[in-house]
């Protein structure tokens, strides 16, 4: 390691996003002593310059990709792939939780420091190229989450999320740095390629044991972050009780990040174990998928419901990685992407219709929306075509090129269940669009108010991702494939 | 722009534009849908011409467009005889739906005639789709609009009826979906000809287990869609409760998709597979003949008594089929053409009666004939021409299909044969508790005689079934042209024709041929 621990200033260049959203972040909070009530709306118009010129520099940063920080971080096009569709979720979250917080008459400063910092923490996972960075990153993006889980600290369900949420968030944090632990035990490093080179050596054999027993503990965390079975437990509780915002936020921007040191770690410095840890990545994904379809099935909360939906889609991306190759790698990455666009989306209906307090939240509130207003109900009814898969939409390609992998790698029943899985996923989303058009228009319904200015520009904004990605793919898979060549 | 891809998108833009329109003025919606559909219509049959022209039994009106680059996914679309007269057939259908609806959709009348051509669009596409990825996505798109139109202005079961009709779909689209993957994960493209061209000439090899494998999956998605018995539960619900522009569209068209997927297909791709098959598809098309009409005559309920007879109907295309024959196969396609005019002539003279009576019950009828004497002459040609009387359509393509099951296996026949006779028992009998007897003074005042919007939609239809039972040539020589190739491998009178299949591998019960054999070069 050289002498020199003074950073470059490329270094800073390459951790700009980081650095923009934290200074955003921290000038946020001591605005808010300064500012009067009235101006507090101009901090939601700071959080998105922030957001905006974070994503430029994410954008620019991948003009000069590299390690940095003594190879603590790494800038590749997978890492700016995630933190340009992290950030992507930070503004579209944003841009409902505006209007929600007005709707609440809870505005206030922390709410947008909060989402900042989180978000920063999950670019801090995706540039991550070490253990320990990863973790800063995980928890920097847990911790705020918990918070933003119980924003609403007077309502019960709110507390009783943030509360469920961190104690097991930590208990399966502790998992993680258990395995991170072992893991430097065994091969005396906590860098991804150092403890790849450290497995592939020849003589390591005997360690394998121990490696393996690292990986199955960090299983554990990245499975809970990810609510992949059977550490799922938790969150349909915490969509649930959650604000609507936070819930289309924890849905799409955590997730995505766990997912991107998932793919990291598992495919770079695990990857010489792979036969190890293959099969239970396999029987993870398709008890994620089961679990999350059949208990779908059942609910009548429709935040719920599309917990338990969120659960089935991230098993679908964990068929990705069981298959561990590099069109795995890609199709995992579009498919997070297409996710994220559609249940922002679906999510965003959600927070519309709910009313203050969230008062309508069940299924059968939505009765008649389709003749209400035509076009939200209609780009939700998109949204809830692309994750039942049909095609034109985005959810129907992830779903193809995640399956084309699983083929590719001969899992050949993984993706017989897998599809027979999404057929029995077509019923509850169904039941959303049944409904929405096919019953007549009830209290809530009829009362409804037209859809805001935030609120609808991210529902435009996620149709056309959803659309995009559905029609033309090759705009994004291209890049996800040409970056599915991790740094090794 | 070839006159082909006109006819796929104007379906689409008219769609777009439709959604548009303000919902307060009816008339315009439905004027520009009678419109726009009868454009469609007419550009449509511009295509007889190139097909007719072009070399027998070969694509004509080709478009082969890059569209994703990774994988490599085309917007390949061609015509050949068979799909030439499937695609006709959806765009006759559609300016004749909009007509049927005119009056009795009165709500939501933008969306409704939005979806028909959306609707349009996916079965249009289906049938000129050349390339597996979009051949899926045009046949899931066609699922969406069908799923609303049911669901939405259906009658009480319509809910049920519409999701099960999209799950049990959807089920079988994705074991399909799984053979397409394979397929491309071996061929390294989507495109049909040339994937077909990899099996026929041994390039792609597939063990016979994957064969029998890639060809279940492929078959379980069109034998949903066909129905063939026991996966046909969904088609009476569904039929039932769809309006009646909704059962004219899945009867005439969209049960052809499984027919149509079969033929092109399932069978040419997997064809010792199909051979192995055979006998037990054969027996459940045999079942599907005799049970469908049998459940059809206990029928109270008039739209449950046509859609029963679809099932029937739709066995003897899949007869045809699997009898691996000229005739078979030319009957095959015929029937389903004359199935499709006369079952959707069916569907909406029962649609005629309940918007005059407001019931499908065959009970609350009797006497019609007395009030409505142009109605019930209309509704005889056409139960004449649905049970396979001579002169009329089909006939032909029932006779065919017997006569290429007869090549193969004579007893087939005969239990088929039953079908046509029992056909003729619960059509009768339906005409006869409708029509015939002494009308109420209640129904004499409700039923007036056909009007102009009822001749303007039924009487072309009459007029083709007379055309199709009495001038074949007019259709059959592009058709027999198609099914010449792709009979050419799987002929009967041939061996079959396998390449790359090692010496060792264990041959699959009921192909003791090919095990006799053991590596079958090319044994033509």
């Amino acid at each position: 390691m050289p002498a020199n621990f003074a950073p470059s200033s490329v270094d800073y260049l390459r951790i700009l996003p980081e650095i923009i959203m934290t200074v955003a972040g921290a000038l946020i909070m001591l605005l808010e002593g300064w500012l009067g009530e009235n101006k507090k709306r101009n901090l939601s118009a700071l959080t998105f310059v922030a957001f905006a010129a974070a994503l430029v520099s994410a954008v620019a940063a991948n003009a000069n990709p590299g390690l940095s920080f003594s190879n603590m971080l790494i800038v590749d096009d997978f890492a700016t792939f995630f933190r340009v569709l992290v950030i992507a979720v930070g503004i579209l979250s944003l841009f409902s939780a505006t209007q929600y917080l007005k709707r609440e008459h809870a505005e206030s400063s922390e709410y947008y420091a909060l989402l900042l910092f989180s978000v920063t923490g999950q670019c801090i996972m995706a540039t991550a190229n070490e253990l320990i960075m990863i973790f800063i990153g995980l928890e920097i993006s847990s911790i705020a989450t918990y918070v933003l889980a119980g924003y609403l600290r007077d309502d019960k369900r709110n507390n009783e999320a943030a509360l469920k949420y961190f104690l097991l968030g930590s208990f399966a944090t502790a998992f993680l740095l258990y395995g991170i632990a072992w893991i430097y035990g065994t091969t005396g490093s906590t860098n991804l390629s150092t403890i790849r080179v450290a497995l592939l050596t020849p003589g390591s054999e005997r360690n394998v044991i121990l490696a393996g027993t690292a990986a199955a503990l960090m299983f554990v965390g990245f499975a809970f972050k990810v609510s992949a079975a059977p550490f799922q437990i938790w969150a349909p509780d915490v969509y649930q009780g959650a604000p609507a915002p936070v819930t289309l936020f924890m849905s799409a921007g955590p997730k995505a990040a766990a997912f991107a040191v998932f793919l990291r770690v598992f495919m770079t410095a695990f990857g010489p174990i792979t036969s190890r840890w293959e099969p239970f990545v396999w029987a993870s994904a398709l008890l994620t998928m089961i679990i999350g379809n059949f208990a779908a099935l059942m609910q009548t909360n429709i935040k719920r419901l599309l917990a338990y939906s969120s659960i089935a889609h991230a098993g679908y991306v964990m068929v990705a990685i069981a298959a561990h190759s590099e069109i795995g790698v890609a199709a995992a990455m579009f498919y997070l992407a297409a996710y994220a666009f559609m249940n922002i989306g679906a999510f965003a209906v959600v927070t519309h219709f709910s009313r203050q307090g969230e008062k309508f939240v069940n299924v059968e509130d939505l009765a008649g929306l389709g003749w209400k207003q035509p076009v939200t109900a209609g780009l939700f009814a998109l949204f809830l075509l692309s994750l039942i898969g049909v095609p034109l939409t985005g959810g129907f390609f992830g779903k193809f090129y995640i399956f084309k992998a699983a083929l590719d790698a001969n899992l050949v029943w993984l993706t017989v269940l897998g599809l027979l899985n999404s057929a029995v996923a077509a019923y509850y989303y169904l039941r959303i669009l049944v409904v929405m058009y096919m019953k007549e228009p009830g209290d809530a319904t009829l009362s409804l108010q037209p859809v805001g200015v935030g609120i609808g520009a991210t529902l435009w904004v996620a149709a056309l991702g959803t659309l995009v990605l559905g029609i033309f793919p090759s705009v994004v898979l291209n890049f996800a494939t040409a970056s599915s060549v991790l740094v090794k | 722009m070839t006159l082909l891809n006109a006819v796929i998108f104007l379906p689409l833009a008219a769609f777009l534009i439709i959604l548009a329109l303000p919902k307060d003025k009816p008339e315009i919606i439905r004027i520009f849908s009678l419109v726009a559909s009868l454009a469609v219509f007419l550009v449509s049959l511009g295509l007889i011409g190139p097909v007719w022209s072009g070399t027998p039994g070969k694509f004509a009106i080709e478009t082969n467009q890059a569209w994703i680059q990774s994988p490599a996914i085309n917007y390949h679309v061609a015509l050949d005889g068979i799909s030439l007269w499937l695609v006709i057939l959806a765009t006759l259908l559609t300016p004749i739906c909009v007509l049927v609806s005119w009056r009795s959709i009165d709500k939501h009348i933008k969306q409704f005639f939005a979806f028909l051509l959306l609707l349009e669009f996916g079965l249009v596409g289906v049938f000129c789709a050349l390339d597996f990825f979009l051949f899926f996505v045009f046949w899931e798109v066609s699922l969406v609009p069908m799923y609303f139109l049911i669901g939405i202005w259906g009658h009480d079961r319509r809910i049920y009826s519409a999701v099960k009709f999209f799950v049990y779909t959807m089920a079988g689209s994705m074991l399909m979906l799984v053979g397409i993957i394979y397929l491309y994960n071996l061929a390294g493209t989507f495109d049909y000809a040339r994937i077909l061209g990899g099996l026929q000439s041994g390039a792609i090899s597939l063990s016979p287990v994957e064969q029998l494998w890639l060809f279940l999956a492929f078959f379980i998605a069109f034998a949903i869609k066909v129905p063939l018995f026991p996966l046909h539960t969904w088609l009476p619900d569904a039929h039932v409760e769809a309006p009646t522009a909704g059962s004219v569209m899945l009867a005439s068209v969209m049960l052809k998709m499984g027919t149509y997927g079969l033929l092109r297909f399932c069978v040419p791709l997997f064809p010792n597979a199909a051979r192995t098959c055979s006998g037990w598809i054969v027996v459940l098309a045999i079942i599907g003949i005799v049970y469908g009409a049998l459940v059809a005559m206990v029928q109270p309920n008039m739209k449950k008594l046509v859609a029963y007879s679809s099932v029937s109907h739709l066995g003897f295309v899949v007869l045809g089929i699997f009898s691996f024959t000229q005739q078979g196969f030319d009957g095959a396609v015929y029937q389903m053409l004359a199935h499709g005019i006369s079952t959707g002539a069916l569907f909406i003279m029962v649609g005629f009666l309940y918007e005059r009576r407001h019931s499908l019950e065959i009970a609350s009828y009797g006497g019609v004939a007395t009030p409505a004497p142009w109605l019930s002459t209309a509704f005889m040609i056409t139960m004449l021409a649905s049970i396979g009387l001579p002169v009329l359509s089909n006939f032909i393509g029932e006779y065919l299909v017997l006569q290429g099951a007869s090549l193969v296996y004579f007893r087939w026949t005969v239990f088929a044969a039953l079908g046509v006779i029992l056909s003729a028992c619960y059509m009768l009998w339906l005409y006869q508790r409708v029509f015939f007897g002494k009308a109420s003074e209640d129904l004499t005042h409700h039923m007036p005689d056909l009007g102009f919007r009822e001749y303007a939609i039924i009487v072309p239809l009459i007029l083709i079934m007379v055309w199709m039972g009495t001038y074949t040539q007019s259709f059959i020589p592009p058709i027999s042209a198609s099914n010449a190739i792709f009979l050419g491998p799987l002929d009967a009178s041939r061996e079959i024709h396998v390449r790359a299949m090692p010496p060792h591998s264990v041959p699959l019960a009921g192909a003791p041929v090919l095990a006799a054999q053991g590596e079958l070069s090319d044994a033509r």
